[in-house]
């Protein structure tokens, strides 16, 4: 007989964008996998810049193969709607973005084993639980 | 000594006077399933009668970078000399157990899913080496997955110039306007790579991105 796993409960962590904004990229990541790694689905206010994602997904390729039972990570990023914005209001946006990061942006990330998929369509953001 | 500094001085010279035309790093990226290895072969097909890797239904068939060089495309009297760089699918998370259901055993499914995620490690460390990207999408997909933005992300923030493709149109359930939404700001082509649909919009796209590397 197969053994089932019973779903205990689901922590969600919060991390303001003040607690991780004066960290350099490293150690920004380790502490978001370090959270995940506790199967805790992280909440972060604003977003990680375009090569922090990529980072991340790196290092969690890394610990798929060193550590015994991670799976990888789920991951979504809800932004407000740009699409009323003129071409000018984008650029300056931008601009901002790239100096102080989107903190209009909320970042989910989950363990793999806990959170199935993250389905995002522009208006709707649906997280499918294991 | 001196004979060292007068070889790299005529070598400097002849490169600067017989200068090689130059080979534009082309490579095709998104996520697994897409279907990137079917279009590199499709174009590696089309001028060099040769393919550059296998292709399979099962996730993450490409493991490893693999390149074909030297791939001349001649399109409205033009010719551009290409180096074709096909990379594995990038995920944010590989199960072994997810190969399974395509009858691999549980030994060559977890090394596949090792494979794979080296794989995706080197994709990523490519990225930096790119002149143009292809952002293959499964145009039956939903495409707004936070992989797709961040690869799309990640070569804007490298100035790589991006075309985006919608790929198995064939399909019933495919839908270019809803990829086209998902990316308004960058050319969107639909083909079909396993059937060579819409492949001359295709290389009218890709001349128009190449020129953006010149």
């Amino acid at each position: 007989m197969s053994k089932k796993t019973q779903f205990k409960g689901l922590t969600l962590h919060f991390i303001p964008h003040s607690e991780i904004e004066k960290m350099e990229t490293v150690d920004r990541i380790k502490k978001l996998l370090k959270i995940i790694l506790d199967n805790k689905v992280v909440i972060l206010q604003g977003r990680l810049k375009a090569e922090e994602e990529s980072r991340l997904i790196e290092d969690t390729m890394i610990m798929i193969g060193n550590i015994k039972g991670f799976k990888g990570v789920e991951l979504a990023v809800i932004t407000g709607n740009q699409d009323n914005r003129t071409l000018m209001d984008k650029f300056r946006f931008g601009i901002a973005r790239a100096l102080v990061g989107d903190q209009n942006a909320i970042t989910i990330i989950g363990p793999a084993s806990i959170v199935k998929e993250v389905k995002k369509d522009p208006s709707k953001l649906e997280i499918l639980m294991r | 000594m001196a004979i060292r500094i007068l070889r790299d001085f005529t070598k400097r010279m002849f490169g600067l006077f017989f200068k090689r035309k130059k080979e534009i790093k082309l490579g095709f990226y998104g996520p697994p399933n897409a279907g990137k290895t079917s279009l590199a072969n499709k174009i590696c097909k089309d001028w060099t009668g040769e393919e550059i890797g296998t292709v399979s239904n099962v996730p993450h068939e490409t493991r490893k970078v693999q390149f074909k060089e030297e791939v001349e495309i001649k399109y409205k009297e033009r010719s551009l000399k290409f180096k074709l760089v096909d990379t594995p699918g990038i995920a944010t998370k590989i199960d072994y157990e997810d190969f399974i259901p395509f009858k691999i055993n549980k030994k060559h499914a977890q090394k596949r899913a090792k494979e794979a995620t080296q794989g995706i490690i080197e994709a990523i460390k490519w990225l930096d080496d790119m002149d143009v990207v292809i952002v293959v999408l499964d145009a039956t997909e939903n495409p707004y997955s936070q992989v797709n933005i961040t690869i799309v992300g990640n070569l804007v923030a490298r100035k790589i110039p991006v075309l985006i493709v919608a790929n198995k149109i064939d399909l019933k359930k495919a839908d270019i306007k809803k990829i086209e939404a998902a990316f308004p700001d960058f050319d969107v082509v639909g083909i079909s790579a396993r059937f060579g649909k819409n492949m001359d919009e295709f290389y009218e796209s890709l001349f128009k991105l190449a020129k953006r590397a010149e």
